[in-house]
């Protein structure tokens, strides 16, 4: 579920968009493929002469802006002409999936890196060494989220990530500095400063899906916890962290349900001392009419938490017609060539993948650099030769912190429940 | 929910109207059509080859494949390829066997029945109020209907709004009479209630709205004449309007079984059928399996998806058995 940390709203913005047009009259039954696309029918003229189909998950990027103009003049530099389909995150993976089942699937396809992994075991991807893609540039621990069994099946096109968002105005009544927040302790007791000063703690997502896992890995990686292992000490030390706070009243019972959307509100609403959340919040944080700071997520003993990459690959899928990939290579070199990564970066409010193009975002906008630091430290989800077991731990995983955080389990018993699932599961 | 409006209307054509009548009729018209010209036939054909091929199209062939893929182990290698081994019951057995069965059957009785019952008792009671006509009884029938045509996305998440353990109104209103903070929709004792009368409150428009109809087709006379025998208020109720309004009640009751077993949309956008599957059923599980994880399970999906049907076929046989047993006697 790319929902995690992509667009500016994750998760929800597929419903709030069917909200939006169920609202306005629209057909609710036909909204969920249409979103934003550009042209509907795109998908079925895959071997057309000289087009070439690129399929993103950008609904909220239309014909006019600078992202679906750059894929135009990339095609163009490529001398061919570009058809471009955006869907749902969530939609996009059946849809590639039944696609290449039909075999008819894009000629570039932008999509959210746990996926990846998944798609390669489809056989739906090609890999650098059969599309010759260049990937040297790119940050190894980015680039890792798209390898598997030691081949690799797409370029990042840009990261984001998770940190910690602060109100300014909340921490100073508490009397907390913020730059005393180093590990998890200092934390929890600026968090019971908060709470003492009357306002609330901290606010994330931990929901029963994907998104829940996605927030909990920061904590759960910086105890020092591996996900071949959920019920390590550290493991269970992670989870009894999240657990105690909502027990002393420094989180609120609402977390068990947030989205990440959902907890941003919470956080927006100025009550909240820290929220973590992603990059894609930093315009909205301008918003919201208090001084705010973003700290990377402490681990336990203190220094960065490797947080998980969010973001999507630019892949080639395979084609019959393997002639075809020359086009698409140039295509998505374009796309991801130090120049126009920059656009591309820009335009998608991510990180870019090489340290080029992240020196100069920082050059130009210095607020970005705590997320470039915050990147570097992160790590994929489907790295360390996970693959596709990574769906079958992170579902136990989010059941867990579900269970332990509604009170239905002690933390170490969620864990050892679920590295017990995790196990069957991954066999 | 289209059928809903058909059905009811054949129901009382079934029990007791002139049978033998129409019978000979139709058995005189029949050998009358074998005498007829042959292009007829074939018109006759013409007309019903769209209906059979729409039927195929779109009602037979997602079910086989439904059942097709429940049979086959398919990871996403082979559903891409088309090629999964044929599996037999495997997935079948490992949806049985696995930990969220149980509790996901429980969940999908308690849901189905409670909300079935709260929806019919205050559906009738209204309709019986409604039926009486006072000022602004119109406006105010046409109020209930909100619930209706507030498509399930808008009515759900307001729901969940409302019933925010942090910022909810609800909370807010039960703080005013001291009473603590309920975690609805996060605590694990709490969740399956709160999507079941959010249901409630959805489902309660159909009943009443299907059930006044049923109302209005009661001969007033036989109102008269329980008058005339001293018949007022309960009695009048329960001797005259329930009994007479039986056939209604029970496709009312049937098809808000089935509508109520498929309920999804408004518990995966409360609670994700959470926490941890305190509020799952088997719809939300079903889903929960074919989509919503990264690595899609369309095997076990699917299995789950068919036993929810199985269970809404074998309600529906019950309900046209007892409909039989009714009219032949």
């Amino acid at each position: 579920m790319g929902s995690v940390g992509i667009s500016p709203r994750p998760a929800y913005s597929g419903l709030a968009a069917l909200a939006a047009l169920a609202l306005t009259g629209g057909l609710v039954a036909c909204s969920s493929s249409s979103g934003g696309s550009d042209n509907p029918g795109g998908a079925s003229q895959a071997a057309g002469g000289g087009t070439y189909t690129i399929w993103d998950p950008y609904p909220q990027h239309d014909a006019s802006s600078d992202w679906v103009k750059l894929l135009g003049t990339c095609g163009t530099k490529a001398g061919v002409k570009v058809e471009r389909t955006a869907y749902d995150t969530t939609d996009l993976t059946n849809k590639t999936l039944l696609a290449a089942q039909q075999g008819n699937p894009p000629d570039v396809l932008i999509v959210d890196n746990p996926v990846v992994s998944t798609l390669a075991e489809a056989g739906v991807l090609t890999t650098t060494e059969e599309n010759k893609l260049d990937t040297s540039a790119i940050a190894p621990n980015l680039l890792a989220a798209g390898q598997s069994a030691g081949k690799t099946y797409g370029v990042p096109i840009g990261a984001n990530t998770l940190a910690l968002y602060y109100n300014k105005d909340v921490l100073e009544k508490a009397g907390v500095e913020v730059s005393s927040v180093k590990d998890w302790a200092s934390l929890t007791s600026a968090l019971a400063k908060v709470k003492a000063a009357g306002k609330k703690g901290i606010t994330f997502s931990a929901i029963g899906t994907e998104e829940g896992s996605f927030q909990f890995l920061p904590w759960f990686w910086g105890s020092g916890a591996q996900l071949t292992k959920l019920d390590s000490a550290e493991g269970a030390s992670a989870l009894d962290l999240w657990t105690d706070w909502l027990k002393k009243g420094y989180a609120p019972n609402s977390v068990i349900n947030n989205t990440q959307t959902t907890s941003w509100q919470e956080f927006a609403s100025g009550d909240y001392a820290f929220a973590e959340n992603g990059t894609w919040q930093l315009a909205n944080a301008k918003k919201t009419g208090f001084g705010y700071g973003i700290i990377p997520i402490p681990a336990k003993a203190g220094g960065t938490a490797p947080a998980p990459t969010g973001g999507e690959f630019v892949a080639i899928p395979v084609q019959s017609d393997t002639k075809r990939y020359a086009t698409s290579q140039q295509i998505v070199t374009c796309l991801t060539s130090t120049d126009n990564s920059f656009v591309t970066t820009t335009a998608l409010s991510y990180i870019a993948p090489t340290q080029q193009v992240q020196d100069k975002q920082v050059a130009e906008n210095p607020d970005l650099s705590v997320w470039v630091e915050a990147v570097k430290a992160a790590k994929g989800r489907t790295s360390d030769n996970l693959g596709t077991k990574y769906p079958k731990i992170s579902e136990p995983m989010w059941g867990a912190v579900q269970a332990a955080l509604s009170g239905s389990k002690s933390p170490p018993q969620a864990m050892a429940d679920a590295q017990a699932a995790a196990a069957t599961a991954t066999q | 929910m289209n059928h809903a409006t058909q059905t009811p209307a054949t129901v009382p054509a079934v029990g007791d109207d002139g049978r033998g009548d129409r019978v000979w009729q139709h058995h005189r018209g029949r050998r009358g059509a074998a005498h007829r010209p042959r292009s007829s036939q074939w018109a006759a054909w013409g007309f019903l080859v769209p209906i059979v091929i729409y039927l195929l199209v779109f009602y037979a062939y997602p079910l086989y494949r439904n059942v097709e893929l429940s049979l086959r182990d398919y990871t996403v290698r082979s559903f891409v390829r088309g090629d999964a081994p044929f599996a037999g019951l495997a997935n079948y057995v490992k949806v049985i066997g696995d930990a969220t069965f149980g509790p996901a059957l429980w969940h999908t009785v308690v849901f189905t029945l409670v909300s079935l019952v709260f929806q019919f008792t205050i559906g009738l009671g209204l309709a019986v109020f409604f039926t009486r006509h006072f000022p602004l009884s119109a406006t105010l029938r046409a109020l209930f209907l909100v619930p209706w045509l507030l498509p399930l996305i808008v009515s759900a998440s307001t729901w969940s709004w409302l019933l925010n353990s942090e910022s909810g109104v609800v909370n807010d209103v039960l703080g005013v009479f001291g009473a603590a903070p309920v975690h609805w929709l996060t605590s694990p004792d709490w969740s399956l209630w709160s999507v079941t009368i959010a249901n409630i409150w959805i489902g309660v428009p159909f009943n009443l709205v299907v059930l006044y109809s049923g109302l209005q087709a009661i001969d007033r006379s036989i109102y008269e004449a329980a008058e005339l025998d001293g018949a007022a208020g309960w009695r009048r109720f329960w001797s005259v309007t329930f009994p007479l309004l039986r056939p209604v009640s029970a496709i009312t009751l049937m098809l808000g079984l089935v509508y109520t077993l498929k309920v999804f949309d408004i518990i995966w956008i409360m609670t994700r059928g959470g926490p941890s599957v305190s509020s799952t059923t088997f719809a939300t599980w079903s889903y929960r399996l074919g989509f919503g994880n990264l690595l899609p399970a369309f095997g076990p999906g699917a299995a789950v998806g068919n036993l929810l049907i199985v269970a809404a076929l074998a309600c529906g046989l019950i309900y046209i058995r007892v409909q039989r047993r009714q009219a032949s006697s």
